[in-house]
């Protein structure tokens, strides 16, 4: 491969893969906001435990 | 867990948590557009200079647009439809329009994972011989030959198209039955660290083949003076945009299945250079197998033909399978990661459908996903497994694609920044909910940038199209399968936004409160 086109391949992985890298560590060490605003609680999932129901 | 509310509704489905979501999100914008699509689309316009047009496309218009569909969805819980009629009442029509353009696309993608299926098998014993462009239309599609008089539309099926396409229907049905989480989240889990595999096997393999380098040297190496024409970055908005999966509606469904209180801008990064990340991988995968055909035949790169498209993957593809050692093999796992990429944005491309009308007619998931697979799977077949199929393919593709996808696109930044000034309520769910802060340049990038760069886009190929037509093909057929594609759109848009909903969505509070409130009087209750 020729010079230039090695420097750019390198670069191109270097940005895009570099992104994707930096993006997951940033993800894994601030997974979730600690601070939400209130309220936003979701109503229960269909796959959660068996539904208590009142009787 | 104990239900003390009036609201018979079901709960909205989830995925399972942050991953799952991304592997789904990842899965349906790493589709057959990564691999056949960039590697040729780079090296026609500047090769390693394209990098930069390239990473500012992704910077300015994906990751933006990106995070608008997940605001959108997230914010107002629910496919299109009911997502743009929370936002306004008038906006449903636009929701159905995306619905349309999922649907449409869904019967033809369909057909294009049932022949990687075909050819799949096909790579065992080699079966598309010395002549593979022949086989491919001839022999397996058994293309009617219009040029010759044959005819533009008919109903000869061809039994080795149909049958892969019936499995495929069979198995989106399946995944589709099975709900956001025992059904799409699975089988991305199944099927992405899957595909990354194959296809990372594939690349290491292809860049020691012979003449791999000079496939390299043709894809990196710059070309500076493409960037001072307008075409390439037209070529870098485009590739960035249809690749990511924005803009038609699928990222708003998939945001709508996040718990309320999600991150969403962080995971849209990892997804955003994830794709990227993967297109990166299949340029330097197809260009070094091309270098190898190139050397094997003794020709230059440049002077190679079918680089893009389907005749990438099904004509010239088999070729370098067919001259490699271990060809079998590596066939296998070309078709085996085309098939896989394409399946699970299939399964994302009809959620978006499925979403829509379980919201709007009260149907169950069971219900939409059997009317609408049925439906869409038979049309499937009358259009696409006959001698005109990829005829119909390759004109309601153009049409669908780089008429209504780009429509859709400036239509929704238009109406949403401009018209009903929603970006700032946007923004502030992002960042209410997430940990990348989103700041002011996002107002810029889908007030401005995106809009003005897809309407040039837009306007320019409705000229061309109606100037110069398309392929050649002959003008009556495309009156009817190509404009009239876009007729289908808008009118069942239209249509779909007539009848009342069995659930009104309208009931609807959209949290957080916006403006936001600062006293922590927001109840469980006003969540709804």
């Amino acid at each position: 491969m020729n010079g230039d086109a090695i420097l750019l391949m390198v670069l191109s992985l270097a940005v895009v893969w570099g992104g994707l890298v930096v993006s997951i560590l940033a993800l894994r060490a601030r997974s979730e906001r600690a601070d939400f605003p209130s309220g936003g609680e979701d109503d229960h999932r269909e796959d959660d435990a068996i539904t208590e129901r009142d009787t | 867990m104990s239900t003390t509310t009036t609201d018979t509704s079901p709960p909205r489905e989830q995925f399972t948590g942050q991953v799952g979501f991304i592997l789904s999100a990842i899965g349906s914008a790493v589709g057959l557009g990564n691999i056949w699509r960039f590697p040729g689309v780079a090296y026609e316009n500047g090769g390693g200079a394209f990098l930069v047009p390239y990473v500012i496309a992704l910077l300015t218009a994906g990751i933006p647009i990106l995070f608008l569909d997940y605001a959108l969805g997230h914010r107002f819980r629910g496919g299109p439809p009911t997502a743009f009629r929370r936002v306004k009442k008038w906006l449903e029509t636009l929701g159905w329009f995306q619905v349309m353009i999922c649907f449409v696309i869904a019967i033809y993608y369909a057909a294009i994972i049932g022949w990687a299926l075909s050819f799949f098998v096909y790579s065992f014993t080699l079966k598309w011989g010395d002549d593979t462009a022949g086989f491919f239309t001839g022999d397996y599609l058994q293309l009617s030959d219009t040029a010759n008089g044959g005819a533009w539309f008919t109903l000869d099926f061809v039994p080795a198209v149909l049958i892969p396409l019936l499995l495929v229907w069979v198995a989106t049905i399946v995944v589709l039955v099975g709900g956001v989480a025992k059904g799409i989240e699975k089988a991305n889990v199944i099927f992405l660290p899957l595909l990354v595999v194959a296809f990372a096997v594939l690349v290491v393999r292809a860049i020691f083949l012979d003449g791999a380098t000079d496939g390299l040297n043709a894809l990196f190496t710059p070309d500076w003076s493409a960037l001072g024409d307008m075409n390439v970055w037209i070529a870098a908005y485009g590739q960035i945009f249809f690749s990511l999966s924005v803009a038609f509606g699928i990222m708003i469904t998939y945001s709508s299945y996040r718990k309320r209180r999600a991150n969403l801008t962080s995971p849209g990064l990892v997804v955003a250079f994830s794709n990227s990340g993967f297109e990166m991988l299949a340029g330097i995968g197809v260009f070094a197998a091309l270098g190898f055909l190139a050397h094997e035949q003794g020709v230059a790169v440049g002077d190679l033909e079918g680089i893009t498209g389907p005749i990438l993957s099904f004509v010239t593809f088999p070729a370098v399978v067919s001259q490699m050692p271990a060809g079998p093999l590596f066939g296998a796992l070309f078709f085996g990661s085309l098939a896989m990429a394409g399946f699970t944005s299939l399964i994302s491309i009809l959620q978006v459908v499925s979403a829509g009308f379980q919201e709007k007619f009260g149907l169950t998931r069971r219900q939409a996903v059997l009317w609408i697979g049925i439906v869409a799977a038979v049309l499937s077949v009358v259009g696409f497994s006959t001698t005109t199929g990829l005829i119909a393919l390759d004109t309601i593709d153009n049409w669908s694609n780089n008429v209504g996808i780009v429509a859709s696109a400036v239509l929704m930044c238009v109406f949403l920044v401009w018209l009903l000034r929603t970006s700032p309520e946007l923004r502030y769910h992002l960042n209410a909910v997430s940990t990348f802060q989103v700041g002011r340049w996002w107002y810029v990038c889908v007030g401005v940038v995106v809009p003005a760069v897809l309407l040039y886009m837009l306007v320019s190929r409705i000229v061309d199209l109606a100037q110069n037509g398309y392929e050649g093909y002959d003008d009556t057929y495309l009156l009817y399968a190509g404009w009239g594609t876009l007729v289908v759109l808008v009118v069942g848009a239209v249509v779909l936004t007539l009848p009342r909903w069995r659930r009104s969505p309208d009931d609807f509070v959209a949290w957080p409160p916006y403006p936001p409130v600062t006293a922590t009087t927001t109840t469980k209750g006003a969540a709804r």
